[in-house]
């Protein structure tokens, strides 16, 4: 497999405004070479905005963009010609598969023999042999985003920009889908933005995770990194469950810091800075005891509620001080006669946890 | 579900008054065409043999033809405008299209004829300016006729074709110019095609439309380009020769069902979607 030529996109305080209302305040990011992003966050935080004027399909009120380092804040979307994908697929409804696939080939003046042999390549790529000739209305609507992708991928354009491309298609369907994409960024070396509101979505594809929320870039990193280290509360939140303890009577010495909850005393190997009142921590470090445990940290809780989940089941918890905590647990070795009322200890080690 | 369920019966006044007001009356006229003046098929005969009739035949397929042609070109720009214009755009457009439908065809007619005609405003104006010495004939002629026609038949094609563009998905142009197609190659390749249903049924709604014209072809016409329905209208009114306009009413009739057949089965692959 060829590689195809991948850019770099560089946006410098990029803003965007519908009259009073600003869609997009100040982002400023590199996208590299080759480079896998998603652009992730709620609806109405700005991230389709900011695909939309990387496209070229709206333009920014503020700020520049760059394409390798030259200036393409005003080159319009048809010079541009980076690759597209859409949530509805978007297809040519009159066109069979393989002049929906040509179409871009046809804009570039490309051969008529160079078409012909690069649309059955495309076609042989996404796995639609034998469906060449059909219209989209025949195909199911994994294969039609399929071939939303071969016709994007063709051209070899320089930067692929993927609208949630995968949230109309059941869950099953979404995984294939994902491996799939995450294969053709391998072979072609693509550069690929995609716009997503799926968290597990954009933690499983991307090299580094952009989290938008009301307008503004709130983190941009490596998805561990957003996941384990989050920039914020937002950040926090919206990737994936967290417990939060409000803390009280900070201080620190040599071995660490320690800090009051609910009146116990819980330590920390990190340093607590005098900003930082709130504990975080993925519910995956937190274990479950039945009476509090000699080791480590560990706070108090009343069974709320049981959800069984299969393999896992997920407990939530509320504390005496009205806290409420959330941890998973696999099913097989939760304690018995688990009721709502019972009390429990949720401890963790010293070393886990972040503050926000 | 029988045909005669709950819904459908509530269709019932409605399909009787169709039998009473348009199917009885028609099978007259059709009985007429075989028994007037005696009985036989002889009226058919000269209706599809008479030079005269075969004249006005052509004449009528002809006109419609252009105005078919015209009014989708003319209305689908002004569509256009209408469905993705501005909004200050839309407003007036819509406006345009609105209120010819408040103005009866007859005003309409004589609006053209007070325009166009030898001593009408268009040509006292340009001779008044020099522009020309001898008056230009623009009614009287079929140019007349097509022009009252199109002007007639515009709002009427606007109405299909707006639905159709209003169910192009903005989402496939965008993906089509981010694939770097000019607007030019957009529209023609993309946005003509996709309306391409509402184009179809927009010209069949105004071809059969035309085919019955009888008000804007007599009046514009002036007598000199007389179409069907004005054939119809002579052989019963003004030379009794009842039998010939009614085979000459069936055979139109016959022709607008055999178009309407034809069309919709090529446009439904098209349309089913």
């Amino acid at each position: 497999m060829r590689k195809a030529k991948a850019a770099e996109i560089g946006a410098e305080h990029v803003g965007k405004s519908f009259g009073s209302f600003a869609a997009l305040t100040d982002v400023s990011l590199t996208i590299g070479r080759g480079e896998f992003l998603t652009l992730l966050g709620p609806s109405g935080s700005g991230k389709t905005t900011f695909l939309m004027i990387l496209a070229g399909f709206e333009a920014a009120t503020l700020g520049r963009l760059t394409l390798d380092g030259a200036d393409m804040t005003l080159t319009p979307a048809e010079a541009r010609a980076f690759g597209m994908v859409f949530q509805g697929y978007a297809l040519f409804p009159h066109m069979t598969v393989e002049e929906n696939i040509a179409f871009p080939l046809k804009v570039q003046r490309r051969a008529a023999s160079d078409i012909k042999r690069r649309v059955a390549e495309m076609i042989e790529m996404v796995g639609l042999g034998g469906h060449g000739h059909k219209r989209p209305s025949a195909l199911s609507g994994g294969q039609q985003q399929r071939v939303a992708l071969a016709r994007a991928l063709a051209y070899d354009p320089p930067v692929l920009l993927l609208d949630e491309p995968f949230s109309a298609l059941d869950k099953n369907l979404r995984g294939q889908m994902q491996d799939e994409v995450r294969r053709l960024h391998r072979d072609l070396g693509t550069t690929f933005v995609f716009v997503t509101h799926d968290q597990s979505e954009a933690l499983a594809l991307s090299s580094r995770v952009a989290i938008f929320d009301h307008g503004k870039l709130q983190q941009i990193a490596p998805p561990k990194e957003v996941y384990e280290r989050p920039a914020n509360r937002f950040v926090a939140e919206f990737l994936c469950s967290i417990n939060i303890l409000p803390l009280g009577g900070i201080s620190t010495d040599a071995h660490g810091s320690k800090a009051q909850f609910e009146g116990q005393t819980l330590r920390m190997a990190a340093n607590l800075g005098a900003a930082t009142p709130n504990f975080a921590l993925r519910p995956e470090y937190m274990t479950l005891h039945t009476s509090a445990p000699q080791d480590g940290n560990a706070v108090q809780a009343a069974l709320v509620d049981l959800t069984y989940l299969g393999a896992e089941s997920q407990l939530s918890l509320m504390t005496p001080g009205g806290v409420s905590l959330t941890l998973s647990h696999p099913t097989a070795s939760l304690p018995e006669d688990l009721t709502p009322g019972t009390a429990l200890w949720v401890g963790w080690s010293p070393e886990r946890g972040i503050f926000l | 579900m029988s045909l005669l369920s709950r819904p459908a019966l509530l269709l019932l006044p409605l399909l009787g008054f169709m039998v009473l007001a348009y199917l009885v009356p028609f099978l007259g006229v059709a009985a007429w065409s075989v028994t007037l003046p005696e009985p036989g098929l002889t009226q058919y005969q000269t209706a599809l043999t008479d030079p005269l009739v075969q004249a006005v035949f052509l004449r009528t397929f002809r006109i419609c033809l252009i105005v078919t042609a015209v009014t989708i070109c003319a209305s689908y720009m002004i569509t256009l405008l209408w469905v993705r214009g501005s909004r200050m755009q839309r407003l007036v457009i819509e406006l345009c299209i609105l209120i010819p439908f408040w103005i009866s065809v007859l005003t309409r007619a004589f609006g053209w004829l007070a325009l166009l005609s030898n001593k009408g405003i268009l040509n006292t104006w340009a001779q008044n300016l020099g522009f020309l010495t001898e008056p230009l004939t623009l009614v009287r002629n079929e140019f007349g006729v097509v022009v009252g026609m199109v002007h007639f038949l515009i709002p009427f094609a606007a109405f299909p074709l707006a639905s159709a563009m209003r169910n192009v998905d903005e989402r496939v142009l965008l993906a089509a110019r981010g694939m770097g197609a000019s607007r030019a190659r957009v529209f023609a390749q993309v946005f003509v095609p996709m309306t391409a249903p509402g184009i179809l049924g927009a010209a069949l709604v105004v071809f059969v439309f035309a085919l019955g014209f009888f008000v804007t072809p007599a009046l514009l016409g002036g007598g000199r380009s007389v179409m069907a329905a004005e054939l119809i209208y002579l052989r019963i009114f003004q030379s009794p020769n009842w039998g010939l306009g009614a085979a000459i009413s069936v055979i139109l009739m016959i022709a607008v069902g055999g178009l309407l057949a034809l069309l919709m089965r090529q446009a439904r692959p098209a349309g089913a979607r």
